[in-house]
This record gives C-alpha cells, sequence and structure tokens, in this order.
C-alpha cells in the first residue's frame, strides 16, 4: 500500500487525471482505506472547484482607460511614415 | 450552489483570435483592442501577482501589450495569444522586480521552500456546500486572501493553471518552467490553499483529525 507522503506527491495527478491506470487504483485504494487522505483529497479538489467559480477578474476603470490611451497612442505613432 | 467536481474540458483559443490576430497584425487598431480587452483584466491582475504594487502592475500591463503590438509579427499562432502575453507580461513583471532591486539576479523561484510548504496543518471535512455560509463579496474576499499568502510562484502557476485554465504544459511555456517545476509548485499551491480554507469551510463541530 502506498504512504500518505507517496499519496500525497500523487495528489495532482490524481486529480487531473492524468496517472496510469496503475497507479490510479493504487492512488483510489489508499483513500478507501485511509480517511485523513481522502478528507485531502476531497477539500483539495473542492478548493480547485470553489477558485474556478470566482468572479472573473474585473480591471479598474481608470486603469483600462489609461491602457486604451496608451496604445492608442501607441499605434498611432507605429502608423506615422518614418 | 453546490460545487461542480466534473473535470474541466480541454481549453481551447476562442476560434476568433488568430483572424483577430491577424488583422492587428496588419494594422487593424480595433481587432487589437478587442484582444486587449479580453485579457487586460488577466494580465493586470498576473502582474500584480508578481509585482505586489499597482503602479508597476499598471506599467507591466502597458509594457506588456505596446511590446505585443511591436512584435505582433513575431506570434506564429501554435500556442494561444493569451500564453504568448503571459510570458510577455512575466518577463516585463520580472525587469520591474530587478529594477527595484538592482543588485540581485530576480526570478519568480527565488524564494521557494521546498520543505514546509507541503505540510498538511488542517484535516476537516468541509460543509457539503460551504458557498452558501457566505456572501458572494465575502466568497472572494475569503478566496483572495488565500491566494494573496501564497508565495508569487505558486499564486501565478496556481491562478495560469486552475483558475485561468492553462494546461500544465502551456503555463510551463509561459513561465518558461519544465512541467516538472509546474506540477510540484501548483502541487504546493493547492495544498497550501486547501490548508487556508479549511479554516473558513470546516464542517461545524469537526476538528483536525475528527476522521482518526
Amino acid at each position: 500500500m502506498l504512504t500518505c507522503k507517496q499519496f500525497l506527491s500523487e495528489l495532482s495527478d490524481y486529480l487531473d487525471e492524468k496517472t496510469s491506470a496503475e497507479l490510479h487504483s493504487k492512488l483510489q485504494r489508499h483513500i478507501t482505506e485511509c480517511p485523513n487522505c481522502w478528507v485531502i483529497c476531497d477539500t483539495t479538489k473542492k478548493t480547485i472547484q470553489v477558485y474556478k467559480g470566482m468572479e472573473s477578474c474585473k480591471i479598474p476603470e481608470d486603469v483600462h482607460s489609461r491602457l486604451m490611451a496608451a496604445v492608442e497612442r501607441k499605434i498611432a505613432a507605429c502608423k506615422k511614415p518614418q | 450552489m453546490a460545487i461542480d467536481t466534473t473535470p474541466a474540458p480541454p481549453t481551447e483559443a476562442p476560434s476568433d483570435e488568430l483572424d483577430l490576430v491577424a488583422r492587428a497584425k496588419a494594422g487593424d487598431g480595433a481587432a487589437f483592442s478587442v484582444l486587449i480587452n479580453r485579457y487586460e483584466g488577466k494580465i493586470f491582475r498576473l502582474a500584480m501577482n508578481i509585482t505586489q504594487n499597482r503602479e508597476d502592475a499598471e506599467d507591466v500591463l502597458q509594457e506588456a501589450f505596446f511590446k505585443a503590438y511591436e512584435h505582433l509579427g513575431q506570434f506564429q499562432g501554435n500556442s494561444k495569444f493569451y500564453t504568448w502575453i503571459v510570458r510577455i507580461a512575466v518577463n516585463q513583471a520580472l525587469m520591474k522586480l530587478r529594477k527595484r532591486k538592482s543588485d540581485r539576479t530576480i526570478s519568480l523561484d527565488e524564494q521557494i521552500d521546498t520543505g514546509e510548504d507541503m505540510v498538511v496543518r488542517e484535516v476537516a471535512a468541509w460543509d457539503p456546500d460551504p458557498e452558501e455560509r457566505y456572501s458572494r463579496d465575502e466568497m472572494n474576499g475569503i478566496l483572495t486572501e488565500a491566494i494573496d499568502g501564497l508565495l508569487p510562484i505558486y499564486r501565478t502557476v496556481f491562478t495560469l493553471r486552475d483558475v485561468d485554465g492553462l494546461s500544465t504544459e502551456e503555463t510551463a511555456e509561459a513561465l518558461e518552467l519544465t512541467v516538472p517545476a509546474v506540477k510540484s509548485r501548483l502541487l504546493r499551491a493547492r495544498l497550501q490553499l486547501r490548508d487556508k480554507l479549511t479554516r473558513f469551510f470546516k464542517r461545524k463541530g469537526d476538528d483536525a483529525f475528527a476522521y482518526m
């Protein structure tokens, strides 16, 4: 049986479904037998999910306006014949 | 809202992206503006994550889009435009940090801690629906504070990979890290965030090691 440390080191790949079938079943067996690792696995999966649902980042309006103005000037300068 | 645990679909660039880039390359400023509007929020957040300074982050944002515009001809379309501009923005942000501390070479990995950061401190099951305990604003506050508490490299890898939805390979390409380096930083970031969030979301009445 895998140790908890070995389980933890494979946790990301397990959650991303990137492990081989053989390793996957070993990891699965570990969490059915180890309640702590089951909790860690379940709450890590939920951590990823709550961040996926996080509101998209809005840029502050003033930062957006200055960026658009600066890029417009840049594009105009690039278009000017040298 | 229940937590959806289905795996995320593979990431794909919006189908109009190559067309927008082609038009921008041909001098169509409006097409370039569409690309800016699509990614400016994410690039600003990335720049804030690395520089941790609003003024520097704004400079990085502007410089990244300037550089992208100047070098559009070099964008081959083999990767997503977002991955490409992230790479430019990361380089600009690191240059900012180097200017701030002029005597040192700075990389995103400089403060990495390889021991303590894999420690799992809190083991407790969560509420089945933790999001119902908090308002939307409170929830965003909790998530932001937790992520802000990570080292910049962990924060950056986690944001690109798990929030923005880039693949491990795309994240590695954008940050100029190896795939194993991305994986190890992602694991540490996920475990640290899990630890921080458990303090807010654990089932009431549960204590650490309640399952032993």
